[in-house]
């Protein structure tokens, strides 16, 4: 049985409906993402976990029991607010001291599990400051310590590292990831940031006006959309949709406006006419100077119309002979030089069969 | 430009430093002087320079404010006076702010109005009205006393009594504790109440450990703002309360107006200021000791 089971949950604001039905079962010990744009309902559905909202149908259960009936306060969850939340008029040590306070701790165990809870966030010796007194980062651990000193079922986590920059962001993330193997509790994290969630999680689930879209492994969500939302949400995508031409042998044809039919390796039932996608990864297509001496499954020409110098890797964008445009990513790691092109080269364009993902619809 | 900078300063600054030192600072002065000079034989002052040249200052108003203590007396009874209206106006104040604060956007200018309302009739008008709400044939008094006569009391006078005062003294300072206040709590972050609801904080808790200690500088900014005036008031006393009601407002008055003895009654007026200044520095003090000690959740 899940740790914690969301059945068939539905809010409704008004004519909106937020979270339309969603059903997950998280696992103990599992870091699980709620991945998606604003608006998406995966933070109206964090609130229903914690309390602060009520489904309008479905259950929430946490071990087997129904939440329904305990307010926020007798919930066994916490929750690291996006703006941390601290109390302006404690020091960090009132502020870790306050949930034990809260449960009746005698006052000496008080003093090691806050010392504790510190210790497991950095942040030790830290206790005699006021929040105001802290870096966004420290503020950020002493939110994490706050909700962990009581050792919570889960610990939900509302776009925690939103408000940071993105050097502090990355050092969080993997302090996050450790600190999640360490304690062992489940957390449940929102973000609409892709690459946050690719990082940190074990599953995410991509929620799109307030379905789940797809539930997967984060490999799995980048490497195997199954929907042109996902394929498009999590990171860059060229998204070739048209019609299906032929679909045998685990091959399917797509004939894409402006480029021409492009190859797919899919195990799909998809009949020829329907309407088909292939998502592909820039960094999957190859990019030539001059014809490929072994023809690839798929191979185009095109101009570079435009790149980004990123240092590590180079975007190009290339206009294709048919006036489409895709987006071609090649590592700058040939000695020697900064880049392979420059604007108004002619390139070739070629990828495997298999280095492309077959959408259906 | 940076001349221009300091004389455009000093023209902005300059008019309320001049008033403040006209009508405040030199007055001052002068009271302190006058406090120890000897009061004229038919009042006011006698002059600063005696026949003989020497100046004429002694302490001896003073010495009558320590020797006699009815005016000690009169002292301890203004406090208290301004110490129940301070309290009873944050009781009554509190859940109303809070009310106006938790109010939709779109009501909260009217409620604030409302509030306000009242002071757009005079003064001693509203005084005024409390005598004829207070009055011996109104129904408040009817209904008290018939309710005491059921159980066998003696009617009791609601007017011209000290609960007059402090039920007058209550309603005329009450918008000066709600506005503080509330521009306080209409500035408290939900978030931190969702935080320590989160954390296991019931309805209570999160009053007492949250809102009430943010709330803190609005308690003190609006019981200031009532308990300074309400110390030295003298109208409220003199219209609905009786002869054993006066306040130390009353006696400065009396001695500056009927009695005419200028140095006592500017005693009175320095020995309160300096102890109105006193408590409200002892109240700071306390004030910054017991937030460090709950801050570090001690």
């Amino acid at each position: 049985m899940a740790l914690l089971e969301i059945q068939d949950v539905t809010r409704r604001f008004g004519d909106f409906t937020a979270v339309d039905g969603v059903s997950l079962a998280i696992e103990a010990g599992e870091f699980f993402t709620l991945l998606g744009p604003s608006g998406c309902g995966k933070t109206t559905l964090l609130r229903m976990i914690a309390g602060f909202d009520v489904p309008d149908g479905g259950r929430i259960l946490l071990n087997g029991e129904d939440l329904a009936s305990r307010p926020p306060e007798a919930r066994p969850v916490r929750t690291v607010f996006q703006n941390y939340a601290l109390f302006p008029h404690m020091t960090v040590h009132g502020n870790v001291a306050f949930p034990l306070k809260m449960a009746k701790t005698a006052p000496a165990d008080i003093r090691s599990k806050v010392a504790e809870a510190l210790d497991d966030v950095r942040l030790a010796g830290f206790g005699k400051r006021f929040p105001h007194e802290l870096s966004g980062g420290q503020k950020q651990r002493v939110a994490i310590a706050r909700a962990l000193v009581t050792h919570p079922s889960v610990l939900l986590l509302d776009e925690p590292l939103a408000a940071l920059d993105a050097k502090l962001r990355e050092e969080m993330q993997i302090e996050l990831i450790n600190l999640q193997k360490e304690v062992g509790i489940t957390f449940v994290y929102v973000t609409h940031d892709q690459t946050e969630a690719l990082a940190l999680s074990h599953r995410i689930a991509v929620m799109s006006h307030g379905h789940v879209e797809q539930l997967d492994a984060p490999s799995r969500i980048y490497s195997f959309p199954r929907t042109r939302f996902v394929a498009d949400f999590i990171g860059t995508c060229n998204l070739l949709v048209g019609p299906v031409t032929a679909n045998a042998g685990g091959l399917v044809a797509v004939a894409v406006p402006h480029l021409g039919t492009v190859k797919v390796a899919a195990a799909s039932e998809i009949a020829p006419g329907a309407e088909g996608a292939v998502a592909l990864r820039p960094e999957k297509i190859t990019l030539h100077g001059t014809a490929p001496a072994v023809s690839a499954d798929n191979d185009f020409r095109g101009t570079v119309s435009d790149f980004l110098y990123h240092g590590d890797v180079t975007v190009y964008l290339v206009t294709t002979e048919g006036g489409g445009k895709i987006e071609a990513l090649s590592a700058n790691s040939a000695a020697g030089r900064t880049k392979f092109f420059e604007v108004g080269d002619a390139v070739h364009l070629s990828w495997p069969a298999a280095a492309g993902h077959f959408i259906a619809g | 430009m940076r001349r221009t900078g300091t004389l455009g300063k000093w023209l902005v600054s300059g008019p309320p430093i001049v008033y403040l030192l006209l009508f405040f600072a030199i007055p001052a002065l002068i009271m302190v002087l006058a406090s120890f000079r000897t009061p004229g034989e038919f009042g006011g002052l006698a002059p600063l320079v005696d026949e003989a040249g020497k100046p004429d200052l002694n302490v001896e108003s003073y010495v009558r404010f320590f020797t006699e203590p009815v005016y000690a007396q009169i002292f301890v009874k203004s406090f208290v006076y301004a110490l129940l209206t301070t309290l009873i106006c944050l009781l009554i104040a509190y859940p109303l702010a809070a009310l106006i604060a938790r109010s939709p956007k779109k009501h909260r200018d009217l409620l604030l109005l409302l509030v306000i309302l009242p002071f757009w009739s005079n003064f001693l008008i509203r005084v005024y009205a409390w005598m004829i709400v207070l009055g011996p044939q109104a129904a408040l008094a009817r209904t008290v006393n018939g309710f005491l006569d059921w159980f066998g009391a003696g009617p009791v006078p609601l007017l011209f009594s000290g609960f007059a005062v402090l039920v007058c003294l209550v309603y005329v300072h009450l918008p000066f504790m709600v506005l503080p206040l509330y521009a306080n709590l209409e500035k408290h972050d939900q978030a931190l109440l969702d935080a320590a609801q989160d954390l296991g904080a019931n309805a209570w808790q999160r009053f007492w450990r949250i809102t009430f200690p943010l709330s803190l500088p609005g308690v003190y900014a609006g019981a200031a703002l009532v308990f300074i005036p309400a110390l030295g008031i003298f109208a409220i006393p003199d219209i609905l309360g009786g002869p054993d009601d006066s306040l130390i407002g009353n006696v400065i008055k009396q001695q500056f107006l009927e009695t005419r003895d200028w140095p006592f009654g500017s005693v009175l007026s320095i020995v309160l200021t300096v102890a109105a200044l006193a408590l409200a520095g002892l109240a700071a003090w306390i004030g910054a000791h017991s937030t460090r000690r709950e801050a570090s959740g001690a």
